[in-house]
Protein backbone atom coordinates (compact mmCIF):
# COMPACT_ATOMS: atom_id res chain seq x y z
CA UNK A 1 0.00 0.00 0.00
CA UNK A 2 1.32 3.60 -0.68
CA UNK A 3 2.81 5.63 1.96
CA UNK A 4 0.77 7.99 3.58
CA UNK A 5 1.30 11.88 3.51
CA UNK A 6 -1.49 12.39 5.75
CA UNK A 7 0.78 12.90 8.64
CA UNK A 8 1.09 16.28 7.20
CA UNK A 9 -2.22 17.72 7.45
CA UNK A 10 -2.83 15.42 10.35
CA UNK A 11 -0.01 16.95 12.93
CA UNK A 12 -1.56 20.57 11.34
CA UNK A 13 -4.96 19.30 12.73
CA UNK A 14 -4.07 17.96 15.85
CA UNK A 15 -2.04 21.20 16.91
CA UNK A 16 -4.56 22.92 15.58
CA UNK A 17 -7.06 21.58 17.61
CA UNK A 18 -5.13 21.65 20.60
CA UNK A 19 -4.61 25.44 20.83
CA UNK A 20 -7.84 25.72 19.46
CA UNK A 21 -9.29 23.83 22.77
CA UNK A 22 -7.15 25.74 25.02
CA UNK A 23 -7.59 29.42 23.34
CA UNK A 24 -10.46 29.85 20.71
CA UNK A 25 -13.11 30.23 23.43
CA UNK A 26 -11.81 32.83 25.39
CA UNK A 27 -10.43 34.65 22.26
CA UNK A 28 -14.53 34.40 20.88
CA UNK A 29 -15.59 35.68 24.24
CA UNK A 30 -13.44 38.59 24.49
CA UNK A 31 -13.68 39.60 21.21
CA UNK A 32 -16.62 38.65 20.48
CA UNK A 33 -19.27 39.09 23.28
CA UNK A 34 -17.45 40.78 25.79
CA UNK A 35 -15.92 43.88 23.88
CA UNK A 36 -19.20 44.18 21.76
CA UNK A 37 -21.29 43.82 24.63
CA UNK A 38 -19.78 46.58 26.56
CA UNK A 39 -19.13 43.53 29.35
CA UNK A 40 -15.46 45.12 29.32
CA UNK A 41 -13.73 48.19 27.98
CA UNK A 42 -13.46 48.96 24.27
CA UNK A 43 -9.93 49.96 25.40
CA UNK A 44 -9.60 46.50 25.16
CA UNK A 45 -9.23 46.30 21.59
CA UNK A 46 -8.27 49.64 20.89
CA UNK A 47 -6.65 50.85 17.71
CA UNK A 48 -3.65 51.83 19.74
CA UNK A 49 -3.00 48.70 21.73
CA UNK A 50 -4.11 46.28 18.74
CA UNK A 51 -1.33 47.78 16.49
CA UNK A 52 1.07 47.61 19.48
CA UNK A 53 0.17 44.08 18.90
CA UNK A 54 0.91 43.35 15.92
CA UNK A 55 4.06 45.34 15.41
CA UNK A 56 6.07 42.93 17.73
CA UNK A 57 7.64 40.66 16.40
CA UNK A 58 6.49 38.14 18.96
CA UNK A 59 3.26 39.35 18.93
CA UNK A 60 3.04 38.76 15.21
CA UNK A 61 4.10 35.34 15.86
CA UNK A 62 1.37 34.54 18.29
CA UNK A 63 -1.11 35.96 16.58
CA UNK A 64 -0.22 33.67 13.30
CA UNK A 65 -0.71 30.65 15.23
CA UNK A 66 -3.32 31.44 16.63
CA UNK A 67 -5.04 31.81 13.20
CA UNK A 68 -2.74 29.52 10.93
CA UNK A 69 -3.50 26.19 13.04
CA UNK A 70 -6.94 26.21 14.63
CA UNK A 71 -7.27 27.21 10.20
CA UNK A 72 -5.76 23.98 9.63
CA UNK A 73 -7.57 21.94 12.66
CA UNK A 74 -10.84 23.36 10.50
CA UNK A 75 -9.92 22.74 7.45
CA UNK A 76 -8.91 19.02 7.90
CA UNK A 77 -11.99 18.43 9.86
CA UNK A 78 -14.54 19.78 7.15
CA UNK A 79 -13.10 17.58 4.58
CA UNK A 80 -13.69 14.63 6.92
CA UNK A 81 -17.28 15.85 7.76
CA UNK A 82 -18.27 16.56 4.25
CA UNK A 83 -17.54 13.22 3.87
CA UNK A 84 -19.02 12.05 6.53
CA UNK A 85 -22.38 13.89 5.26
CA UNK A 86 -22.05 12.14 1.79
CA UNK A 87 -19.67 14.22 -0.43
CA UNK A 88 -17.16 11.97 -2.05
CA UNK A 89 -14.00 12.36 -1.32
CA UNK A 90 -11.92 13.50 -3.57
CA UNK A 91 -10.08 15.93 -4.94
CA UNK A 92 -11.73 18.53 -5.27
CA UNK A 93 -13.15 18.55 -1.85
CA UNK A 94 -10.01 18.09 -0.98
CA UNK A 95 -8.48 20.85 -2.80
CA UNK A 96 -11.62 23.03 -1.47
CA UNK A 97 -10.78 22.48 2.31
CA UNK A 98 -6.93 22.78 2.07
CA UNK A 99 -7.02 25.60 -0.57
CA UNK A 100 -8.88 28.15 2.02
CA UNK A 101 -6.67 27.35 4.74
CA UNK A 102 -3.64 27.92 2.50
CA UNK A 103 -5.23 31.38 1.17
CA UNK A 104 -6.53 32.03 4.64
CA UNK A 105 -3.12 31.49 6.08
CA UNK A 106 -1.23 33.05 3.16
CA UNK A 107 -3.14 36.25 4.17
CA UNK A 108 -2.82 36.93 7.27
CA UNK A 109 1.06 36.39 6.90
CA UNK A 110 0.73 38.98 4.12
CA UNK A 111 -1.29 41.28 6.48
CA UNK A 112 0.69 40.83 9.80
CA UNK A 113 3.90 41.54 7.67
CA UNK A 114 3.13 44.77 6.49
CA UNK A 115 1.43 46.14 9.96
CA UNK B 1 -26.57 -23.80 -2.04
CA UNK B 2 -26.12 -20.43 -3.18
CA UNK B 3 -25.58 -17.32 -1.73
CA UNK B 4 -26.75 -14.21 -1.63
CA UNK B 5 -25.35 -11.77 0.94
CA UNK B 6 -27.71 -8.82 1.15
CA UNK B 7 -25.74 -5.18 1.77
CA UNK B 8 -27.76 -2.93 3.61
CA UNK B 9 -27.22 0.92 2.70
CA UNK B 10 -26.18 3.34 5.30
CA UNK B 11 -28.76 6.18 5.05
CA UNK B 12 -26.92 9.98 4.34
CA UNK B 13 -28.93 10.76 8.10
CA UNK B 14 -26.69 7.97 9.63
CA UNK B 15 -25.85 10.91 12.00
CA UNK B 16 -29.56 11.35 13.31
CA UNK B 17 -29.48 7.61 14.38
CA UNK B 18 -28.07 7.84 17.77
CA UNK B 19 -27.76 10.63 19.92
CA UNK B 20 -23.91 9.60 20.33
CA UNK B 21 -23.42 9.90 16.73
CA UNK B 22 -25.45 13.02 16.86
CA UNK B 23 -22.92 14.76 19.79
CA UNK B 24 -19.77 13.36 17.43
CA UNK B 25 -21.57 15.69 14.49
CA UNK B 26 -22.05 18.64 16.33
CA UNK B 27 -18.27 18.19 17.75
CA UNK B 28 -17.40 17.89 14.26
CA UNK B 29 -19.24 21.02 13.01
CA UNK B 30 -17.28 23.07 15.88
CA UNK B 31 -14.69 23.15 12.68
CA UNK B 32 -16.99 25.50 10.65
CA UNK B 33 -16.71 28.21 13.38
CA UNK B 34 -13.62 27.95 14.52
CA UNK B 35 -12.41 27.96 10.96
CA UNK B 36 -14.85 31.05 10.47
CA UNK B 37 -13.72 32.77 13.35
CA UNK B 38 -9.97 32.26 12.43
CA UNK B 39 -10.48 34.30 9.19
CA UNK B 40 -12.24 36.99 10.98
CA UNK B 41 -9.35 37.65 13.02
CA UNK B 42 -7.50 37.97 9.33
CA UNK B 43 -9.65 40.24 8.49
CA UNK B 44 -9.99 42.65 11.66
CA UNK B 45 -6.05 42.73 10.92
CA UNK B 46 -6.39 43.89 7.43
CA UNK B 47 -8.62 46.64 8.74
CA UNK B 48 -6.18 47.23 11.46
CA UNK B 49 -3.53 47.48 9.06
CA UNK B 50 -5.61 50.08 6.58
CA UNK B 51 -5.95 52.32 9.77
CA UNK B 52 -7.40 54.11 13.12
CA UNK B 53 -11.15 54.56 11.14
CA UNK B 54 -11.31 51.32 9.05
CA UNK B 55 -10.35 49.83 12.30
CA UNK B 56 -13.35 51.41 13.98
CA UNK B 57 -15.30 50.56 11.34
CA UNK B 58 -14.20 46.32 12.15
CA UNK B 59 -15.24 46.93 16.04
CA UNK B 60 -18.55 48.74 14.88
CA UNK B 61 -19.52 45.42 13.13
CA UNK B 62 -18.61 43.51 15.75
CA UNK B 63 -21.50 45.17 17.90
CA UNK B 64 -24.06 44.32 15.18
CA UNK B 65 -26.59 41.49 16.36
CA UNK B 66 -25.37 39.39 13.24
CA UNK B 67 -22.00 39.54 14.64
CA UNK B 68 -23.42 39.00 18.22
CA UNK B 69 -25.14 35.57 17.36
CA UNK B 70 -22.08 34.38 15.58
CA UNK B 71 -20.29 34.61 17.97
CA UNK B 72 -22.73 33.54 20.55
CA UNK B 73 -23.37 30.08 18.69
CA UNK B 74 -19.07 30.11 17.56
CA UNK B 75 -18.70 30.27 21.62
CA UNK B 76 -20.51 27.14 22.31
CA UNK B 77 -19.14 25.13 19.20
CA UNK B 78 -16.26 26.19 20.81
CA UNK B 79 -16.78 24.51 24.55
CA UNK B 80 -17.93 21.87 22.39
CA UNK B 81 -14.67 21.27 20.95
CA UNK B 82 -12.93 22.16 23.87
CA UNK B 83 -14.99 19.60 26.28
CA UNK B 84 -14.89 16.42 23.66
CA UNK B 85 -10.71 17.31 22.95
CA UNK B 86 -9.76 16.83 26.63
CA UNK B 87 -11.94 13.80 27.24
CA UNK B 88 -10.47 12.29 24.21
CA UNK B 89 -7.08 13.38 25.07
CA UNK B 90 -5.87 10.70 27.74
CA UNK B 91 -6.56 8.37 24.65
CA UNK B 92 -3.68 9.75 22.86
CA UNK B 93 -1.28 9.90 25.94
CA UNK B 94 -1.58 6.60 27.87
CA UNK B 95 0.58 6.78 31.50
CA UNK B 96 1.80 3.89 33.04
CA UNK B 97 3.58 4.04 36.01
CA UNK B 98 5.89 0.87 36.79
CA UNK B 99 3.15 -2.27 36.41
CA UNK B 100 -0.13 0.02 37.04
CA UNK B 101 -1.64 1.98 34.15
CA UNK B 102 -3.09 4.97 35.05
CA UNK B 103 -6.91 6.21 34.50
CA UNK B 104 -7.50 9.08 32.35
CA UNK B 105 -8.93 11.10 35.01
CA UNK B 106 -6.00 13.45 35.91
CA UNK B 107 -4.59 14.20 32.32
CA UNK B 108 -8.32 15.52 31.83
CA UNK B 109 -8.29 17.35 35.03
CA UNK B 110 -4.49 18.44 33.82
CA UNK B 111 -5.91 20.11 30.66
CA UNK B 112 -8.98 22.10 32.58
CA UNK B 113 -6.48 23.65 34.51
CA UNK B 114 -4.35 24.45 31.85
CA UNK B 115 -7.11 25.79 30.04
CA UNK B 116 -7.67 27.94 33.12
CA UNK B 117 -4.80 29.47 33.39
CA UNK B 118 -4.92 30.48 29.87
CA UNK B 119 -8.32 31.78 29.61
CA UNK B 120 -7.68 34.12 32.99
CA UNK B 121 -4.48 35.01 31.62
CA UNK B 122 -5.62 36.23 28.17
CA UNK B 123 -8.79 37.75 29.87
CA UNK B 124 -6.09 39.57 32.61
CA UNK B 125 -4.13 40.54 29.58
CA UNK B 126 -7.29 42.38 27.42
CA UNK B 127 -8.25 44.36 30.63
CA UNK B 128 -5.04 45.69 31.98
CA UNK C 1 -51.12 -16.29 37.28
CA UNK C 2 -50.76 -15.40 33.57
CA UNK C 3 -47.12 -15.90 32.81
CA UNK C 4 -45.47 -12.70 31.66
CA UNK C 5 -44.07 -12.22 28.17
CA UNK C 6 -42.17 -10.36 25.72
CA UNK C 7 -41.98 -9.02 22.17
CA UNK C 8 -38.98 -9.81 20.04
CA UNK C 9 -38.89 -8.59 16.43
CA UNK C 10 -36.23 -10.34 14.47
CA UNK C 11 -35.02 -8.78 11.17
CA UNK C 12 -35.71 -11.79 9.07
CA UNK C 13 -33.66 -12.83 4.84
CA UNK C 14 -33.64 -16.06 3.96
CA UNK C 15 -31.76 -15.70 0.83
CA UNK C 16 -33.68 -18.24 -1.43
CA UNK C 17 -36.95 -16.52 -0.89
CA UNK C 18 -36.80 -13.07 0.32
CA UNK C 19 -35.51 -9.92 -2.00
CA UNK C 20 -35.22 -7.71 1.20
CA UNK C 21 -34.98 -8.61 4.93
CA UNK C 22 -38.16 -7.83 6.99
CA UNK C 23 -38.89 -8.28 10.49
CA UNK C 24 -40.74 -10.85 11.95
CA UNK C 25 -42.13 -10.49 16.06
CA UNK C 26 -42.50 -13.66 18.00
CA UNK C 27 -43.78 -13.69 21.37
CA UNK C 28 -41.51 -15.45 24.28
CA UNK C 29 -41.73 -15.55 28.03
CA UNK C 30 -40.44 -13.47 30.44
CA UNK C 31 -37.76 -14.19 32.70
CA UNK C 32 -35.70 -11.69 34.54
CA UNK C 33 -32.39 -13.80 34.96
CA UNK C 34 -32.79 -14.06 30.66
CA UNK C 35 -30.51 -12.65 27.62
CA UNK C 36 -31.64 -12.11 24.20
CA UNK C 37 -30.20 -15.05 22.92
CA UNK C 38 -32.46 -17.05 25.44
CA UNK C 39 -35.44 -15.50 24.07
CA UNK C 40 -33.49 -16.47 20.36
CA UNK C 41 -33.02 -20.32 21.42
CA UNK C 42 -36.75 -20.32 22.91
CA UNK C 43 -37.35 -19.14 19.67
CA UNK C 44 -35.70 -21.95 17.55
CA UNK C 45 -36.52 -24.74 20.02
CA UNK C 46 -40.26 -23.90 20.77
CA UNK C 47 -41.27 -21.76 17.54
CA UNK C 48 -40.13 -21.10 14.41
CA UNK C 49 -36.99 -23.62 13.65
CA UNK C 50 -35.85 -22.01 10.63
CA UNK C 51 -34.43 -18.84 12.35
CA UNK C 52 -30.48 -18.82 11.81
CA UNK C 53 -27.94 -17.03 14.03
CA UNK C 54 -24.59 -17.77 15.61
CA UNK C 55 -23.61 -18.39 19.13
CA UNK C 56 -21.42 -20.79 20.85
CA UNK C 57 -20.21 -19.93 24.78
CA UNK C 58 -23.38 -17.81 26.13
CA UNK C 59 -20.65 -16.32 28.67
CA UNK C 60 -18.60 -13.53 26.30
CA UNK C 61 -16.19 -15.31 25.63
CA UNK C 62 -16.43 -16.52 21.95
CA UNK C 63 -17.17 -13.32 20.26
CA UNK C 64 -19.68 -15.02 17.58
CA UNK C 65 -23.38 -13.14 19.18
CA UNK C 66 -23.21 -10.00 18.03
CA UNK C 67 -25.79 -8.58 16.89
CA UNK C 68 -27.97 -5.31 16.71
CA UNK C 69 -29.89 -4.82 19.59
CA UNK C 70 -32.47 -2.13 19.74
CA UNK C 71 -30.05 -0.14 17.34
CA UNK C 72 -26.69 -1.13 19.62
CA UNK C 73 -24.11 -3.00 18.76
CA UNK C 74 -24.66 -5.94 21.25
CA UNK C 75 -23.34 -9.60 22.44
CA UNK C 76 -26.64 -11.38 22.48
CA UNK C 77 -25.28 -13.29 25.53
CA UNK C 78 -24.85 -10.14 27.38
CA UNK C 79 -27.98 -8.22 26.72
CA UNK C 80 -30.55 -9.21 29.74
CA UNK C 81 -34.08 -8.89 29.33
CA UNK C 82 -34.80 -6.67 31.97
CA UNK C 83 -33.69 -3.98 30.55
CA UNK C 84 -35.56 -3.64 27.72
CA UNK C 85 -38.75 -4.97 29.57
CA UNK C 86 -41.67 -4.55 28.87
CA UNK C 87 -40.68 -2.42 26.01
CA UNK C 88 -40.72 -5.06 22.70
CA UNK C 89 -36.87 -5.58 21.64
CA UNK C 90 -35.26 -5.23 18.32
CA UNK C 91 -32.69 -7.42 17.25
CA UNK C 92 -31.07 -6.86 13.98
CA UNK C 93 -27.85 -8.56 12.73
CA UNK C 94 -24.49 -6.27 12.97
CA UNK C 95 -24.39 -3.14 11.27
CA UNK C 96 -22.35 -2.55 8.33
CA UNK C 97 -21.43 -6.10 7.59
CA UNK C 98 -23.66 -7.68 4.50
CA UNK C 99 -26.69 -10.38 5.91
CA UNK C 100 -25.63 -13.73 5.01
CA UNK C 101 -29.02 -14.99 6.21
CA UNK C 102 -31.08 -14.06 9.42
CA UNK C 103 -28.65 -12.61 12.09
CA UNK C 104 -25.89 -14.10 10.78
CA UNK C 105 -23.47 -11.47 9.23
CA UNK C 106 -20.97 -11.87 6.43
CA UNK C 107 -17.78 -11.10 8.61
CA UNK C 108 -15.00 -12.55 6.17
CA UNK C 109 -13.51 -8.47 5.29
CA UNK C 110 -12.99 -8.56 8.35
CA UNK C 111 -11.07 -11.99 8.48
CA UNK C 112 -8.77 -10.49 5.63
CA UNK C 113 -7.80 -7.43 7.39
CA UNK C 114 -7.10 -9.03 10.66
CA UNK C 115 -4.75 -11.38 8.82
CA UNK C 116 -3.03 -8.23 7.01
CA UNK C 117 -2.28 -6.97 9.95
CA UNK C 118 -0.16 -9.93 10.81
CA UNK C 119 -1.56 -10.59 14.55
CA UNK C 120 1.04 -12.56 16.07
CA UNK C 121 4.90 -12.36 17.37
CA UNK C 122 7.06 -11.79 14.47
CA UNK C 123 10.36 -11.90 16.75
CA UNK C 124 13.92 -10.48 15.69
CA UNK C 125 15.55 -13.73 15.60
CA UNK C 126 13.70 -17.14 15.48
CA UNK C 127 14.23 -18.69 19.14
CA UNK C 128 15.35 -22.22 19.67
CA UNK C 129 12.97 -24.05 21.88
CA UNK C 130 16.47 -24.88 24.56
CA UNK C 131 16.96 -21.00 24.59
CA UNK C 132 14.11 -21.26 27.08
CA UNK C 133 10.96 -18.67 27.26
CA UNK C 134 11.06 -14.98 26.14
CA UNK C 135 10.74 -13.40 28.88
CA UNK C 136 9.03 -10.50 29.83
CA UNK C 137 7.77 -8.41 33.34
CA UNK C 138 4.24 -7.69 34.80
CA UNK C 139 5.45 -3.99 32.82
CA UNK C 140 5.76 -4.99 29.70
CA UNK C 141 3.14 -7.13 29.76
CA UNK C 142 0.10 -4.31 31.25
CA UNK C 143 1.60 -2.10 28.34
CA UNK C 144 -0.60 -3.86 25.95
CA UNK C 145 -2.18 -6.59 27.86
CA UNK C 146 -5.91 -4.55 27.36
CA UNK C 147 -5.82 -5.15 23.73
CA UNK C 148 -5.28 -9.15 24.19
CA UNK C 149 -8.33 -9.34 25.34
CA UNK C 150 -10.28 -8.88 21.99
CA UNK C 151 -12.36 -11.51 21.07
CA UNK C 152 -13.11 -10.51 17.62
CA UNK C 153 -16.52 -10.06 18.19
CA UNK C 154 -17.12 -6.93 15.78
CA UNK C 155 -19.41 -4.99 17.77
CA UNK C 156 -16.53 -2.22 17.13
CA UNK C 157 -17.05 -2.49 13.52
CA UNK C 158 -20.82 -2.38 13.66
CA UNK C 159 -20.42 0.74 16.01
CA UNK C 160 -18.19 2.90 13.85
CA UNK C 161 -20.00 4.91 10.55
CA UNK C 162 -16.22 5.63 9.20
CA UNK C 163 -16.36 1.24 8.44
CA UNK C 164 -19.71 2.00 7.28
CA UNK C 165 -19.12 4.74 4.87
CA UNK C 166 -15.37 3.52 3.78
CA UNK C 167 -15.54 -0.29 3.50
CA UNK C 168 -11.74 0.17 2.85
CA UNK C 169 -11.01 0.98 6.20
CA UNK C 170 -8.73 -1.36 8.23
CA UNK C 171 -11.38 -1.03 11.25
CA UNK C 172 -10.82 -0.44 15.29
CA UNK C 173 -9.87 -4.60 16.49
CA UNK C 174 -7.37 -5.40 13.60
CA UNK C 175 -5.63 -1.75 13.98
CA UNK C 176 -6.03 -2.66 18.38
CA UNK C 177 -4.31 -5.50 17.43
CA UNK C 178 -1.34 -4.33 15.29
CA UNK C 179 -1.13 -2.08 18.23
CA UNK C 180 -0.88 -4.40 20.35
CA UNK C 181 1.65 -6.70 18.78
CA UNK C 182 4.04 -3.30 18.20
CA UNK C 183 3.90 -2.89 21.55
CA UNK C 184 4.89 -6.30 22.73
CA UNK C 185 8.52 -6.33 23.39
CA UNK C 186 9.25 -9.90 22.08
CA UNK C 187 7.93 -8.79 18.67
CA UNK C 188 9.86 -6.78 15.80
CA UNK C 189 7.15 -6.98 13.49
CA UNK C 190 6.00 -3.17 13.51
CA UNK C 191 7.46 -2.01 10.35
CA UNK C 192 5.31 -4.89 8.28
CA UNK C 193 2.54 -4.32 10.40
CA UNK C 194 3.07 -0.44 9.48
CA UNK C 195 2.36 -1.27 5.50
CA UNK C 196 -1.11 -1.57 6.66
CA UNK C 197 -1.59 0.41 9.92
CA UNK C 198 0.15 3.76 8.43
CA UNK C 199 -1.82 3.66 4.91
CA UNK C 200 -4.75 6.05 3.94
CA UNK C 201 -6.67 2.94 4.41
CA UNK C 202 -5.39 2.64 7.89
CA UNK C 203 -5.47 4.61 11.33
CA UNK C 204 -6.39 7.72 8.57
CA UNK C 205 -9.63 6.89 7.67
CA UNK C 206 -10.22 6.89 11.44
CA UNK C 207 -12.46 10.21 12.93
CA UNK C 208 -12.00 9.62 16.39
CA UNK C 209 -16.05 8.86 16.76
CA UNK C 210 -14.48 7.07 19.67
CA UNK C 211 -18.35 4.47 19.22
CA UNK C 212 -15.63 1.35 18.72
CA UNK C 213 -14.29 1.55 22.45
CA UNK C 214 -17.76 2.27 23.73
CA UNK C 215 -19.40 -1.00 22.21
CA UNK C 216 -16.81 -3.07 22.70
CA UNK C 217 -17.39 -5.58 25.38
CA UNK C 218 -13.70 -6.53 26.50
CA UNK C 219 -12.46 -2.70 27.39
CA UNK C 220 -9.92 -3.05 24.61
CA UNK C 221 -10.87 0.59 24.06
CA UNK C 222 -9.33 0.63 20.13
CA UNK C 223 -10.10 4.25 19.50
CA UNK C 224 -7.16 4.33 21.83
CA UNK C 225 -4.84 1.91 19.90
CA UNK C 226 -5.72 3.70 17.01
CA UNK C 227 -4.92 7.31 18.17
CA UNK C 228 -1.67 6.28 19.74
CA UNK C 229 -0.66 4.94 15.90
CA UNK C 230 -1.97 8.19 14.43
CA UNK C 231 0.90 9.67 16.53
CA UNK C 232 3.58 7.22 16.48
CA UNK C 233 3.10 7.47 12.44
CA UNK C 234 3.35 10.51 12.45
CA UNK C 235 6.60 11.38 14.21
CA UNK C 236 7.90 8.57 11.69
CA UNK C 237 7.37 10.60 9.00
CA UNK C 238 8.45 13.45 10.50
CA UNK C 239 11.85 11.31 11.17
CA UNK C 240 11.74 9.95 7.37
CA UNK C 241 12.04 13.98 6.55
CA UNK C 242 14.60 15.30 8.36
CA UNK C 243 16.91 12.00 7.50
CA UNK C 244 15.81 10.53 4.28
CA UNK C 245 18.90 8.92 4.36
CA UNK C 246 18.11 6.95 7.37
CA UNK C 247 16.01 3.38 6.91
CA UNK C 248 12.88 3.62 6.50
S1 LIG D 1 -12.05 -4.61 19.95
FE1 LIG D 1 -13.74 -5.11 21.35
S2 LIG D 1 -15.60 -4.75 20.11
FE2 LIG D 1 -13.89 -4.92 18.68
S3 LIG D 1 -13.84 -7.06 18.05
FE3 LIG D 1 -12.42 -6.86 19.80
S4 LIG D 1 -13.65 -7.34 21.61
FE4 LIG D 1 -15.11 -6.97 19.94
S1 LIG E 1 -22.22 -16.60 22.66
FE1 LIG E 1 -20.05 -16.40 22.86
S2 LIG E 1 -19.84 -14.26 23.11
FE2 LIG E 1 -22.00 -14.49 23.12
Amino acid sequence: MAKSNKPIVWSLFAGGGMLSAFVTPVLIFVTGLAVPLGLMSLDSLSYDRMLVLAQNPVGKIVLFAVIFLPLWHAAHRLLTTLHDVGLPKGRIAMTACYGAAALGSIAAAVVLLRI
Amino acid sequence: MSRKPYLRKMPKSWWLARRSYTSYMARELSCVFIGAYSLLIVVGLHRLSQGRDEYGAFLDALQSPLSLVFHAAALVFALIHTVSWFSLAPKAMPLQIGEKKLSGGPVVLAHYAVWIVVSAGVLLVARI
Amino acid sequence: MTEQTLQVEILRYRPETDQDPAFQTYTVPYRDDWVVLDALNHIKDNIDRTLSYRWSCHMAVCGSCGMMINGEPKLSCHAFLRDYYPNKVRVEPLANFPIERDLVAVTDDFMEKLESVKPYVIPQQERAVDEGPHLQTPAQLNAFKQYTMCINCLLCYAACPQYGLTPDFVGPAALALAHRYNLDTRDAGREQRQEIAASNEGVWDCTFVGECSQACPKSVDPAAAIQQTKIASTIDWYKALLNPWGKR
